[in-house]
């Protein structure tokens, strides 16, 4: 029978709370950017735009390298927040950054491009009917843009959940703490009599990514039927 | 006198110096397609910023730049009716109605709201989602979108290019019971027909100026089309 033990488990679920948690945080600044990137011009456009994007190119060693010497104990933000008790070296919340910003330029390529979809001109309609800025970004652009939304979240989630050169440069590979799946799977594959438990987790890494790709799916569609369909 | 506009834009080659004041009733800005009315309206809606010049309206100032003062749309007041209709296609018909009352945070008035359904004849389309109304249904929904927010003015660009001939008849009923009921409205045109049944006052505009002002003696063009 296909069961887990208590180490994969662990392994499994902190896999599952560093992507949720990653996805969730990422999301508001996500949706803020990829905003800004699809209906405002400004000087610096391209270099913000090249920024969210350079975890995308850049080998995820080198990014897990600067968050090391940014969000490290001594780093200048990293001391920064510790004084605030938002420590993030070698813990799971570290992980979860390191995750986070991994999927960033996913999720607000996804969020930028269904933004830009959104007709502007009902935007223009929404203002004149007396919604100010904010309500027409919160009635019509939200709404419109959701699927692109949820394309992006799941983009974002499933990255969270593979992510491993970040994740391991910046927060090591500790068990209980930073072993993802994907630590765990590399770890269980470096050890003699390791390939059942590896292989097992392999297994839980497809179903978990192929459950995401259908709800996404049909989250998508519930949200496309709202818009164009029905009644 | 209502509506006083005094306004300059340059939009790449193409200038806007257009001064006119429309008086109570239905003005109609009559002139060829791309001679800048559409531009006119949006300025006076506050979706376009003009370079210079003065906006007023019933003794309030909407735009002024020696001030550097502009009121923003939304709070202007003035329902906008587009020659595309825009329904929020997210939103059921009666979910749209109700938008700009509920944006302009005014309390329900259920009496009128039944009223101007009722003008409109789309009471049975109100569960309905635009998607998949007729262009004729959808502007009647556009028209009563932006009267339920009880305007102080009413701006109508085009709002009968998008519709064939027969729309056009469904349609142009409901705008002459709207002038009969006293709203002030600003109306958009390039048909000699449409504008010569409808309107109070014509202004002429022709390659972003004012042509003229008055009545029926500016619609000169011999209007091949045979509508209404």
């Amino acid at each position: 029978m296909f069961s887990l033990s208590s180490d994969e488990w662990t392994a499994v679920l902190l896999s599952l709370r560093i992507a949720v948690v990653a996805t969730a945080v990422a999301l508001p600044f996500g949706i803020a950017i990829a905003w800004v990137l699809a209906r405002k011009e400004f000087w610096g456009k391209a270099l913000l735009d090249g920024i969210v994007h350079l975890p995308l190119v850049l080998p995820p060693v080198v990014t897990g390298y600067l968050l090391l010497i940014w969000f490290g104990r001594r780093g200048v933000i990293g001391a920064f927040l510790a004084d605030l008790g938002i420590v993030f070296a070698f813990r799971w919340t570290g992980a979860a950054l390191a995750c986070g910003v991994m999927g960033f330029p996913l999720l607000v390529r996804a969020i930028r491009l269904s933004i830009e979809a959104v007709d502007t001109r009902l935007e223009d309609a929404s203002w004149t009917l007396g919604a100010n800025r904010f309500l027409v970004f919160a009635t019509v652009t939200l709404p419109l843009a959701l699927p692109g939304i949820i394309a992006g979240m799941v983009l974002c989630f499933a990255k969270a959940l593979g992510e491993f050169g970040a994740t391991i440069t910046f927060v090591s590979n500790i068990p209980g703490e930073t072993q993802t799946i994907s630590a765990a799977i590399y770890t269980y594959t470096q050890t003699p009599s390791g390939d059942a438990a590896a292989a097992r987790l392999v297994i839980v890494a497809i179903a978990i990514s192929l459950i995401a790709l259908i709800a996404s799916e049909w989250l998508a569609r519930r949200a496309g039927l709202r818009l164009h369909g029905g009644g | 006198m209502m509506l006083a506009v005094d306004v300059e834009k340059q939009l790449g080659t193409f200038a806007i110096r257009a001064k006119f004041e429309a008086p109570d009733g239905v003005t109609a800005l009559f002139g060829p397609s791309g001679s800048g009315k559409t531009s006119i309206v949006n300025m006076v809606a506050g979706l376009l910023l003009p370079d210079r010049g003065r906006i007023g309206f019933d003794g309030t100032v909407l735009f002024d730049d020696s001030r550097r003062f502009s009121a923003p749309p939304h709070r202007r007041g003035i329902g906008y009716v587009f020659q595309d209709g825009r329904l929020f296609p997210h939103m059921t018909v009666a979910q749209n109605l109700d938008y700009g009352r509920r944006m302009y945070r005014l309390p329900p008035e259920a009496p009128e709201q039944a009223r101007i359904i009722k003008l409109l004849d789309i009471g049975h389309l109100l569960d309905r989602r635009p998607g998949n109304l007729s262009g004729g249904e959808r502007q009647r929904i556009a028209i009563g979108r932006a009267l339920l927010m009880r305007p102080r003015l009413l701006l109508l660009d085009e709002p009968l290019a998008s519709l064939d001939a027969a729309r056009k008849r469904e349609i142009f009923p409901y705008l002459l019971r709207l002038r009969d009921e006293k709203v002030p409205m600003i109306y958009v045109s390039h048909h000699a027909a449409e504008v010569k049944r409808i309107a109070t006052t014509i202004v002429r505009i022709e390659d972003g100026r004012v042509a003229g002002v008055g009545g029926a003696e500016l619609l000169v063009e011999a209007d091949a089309d045979a509508f209404p």
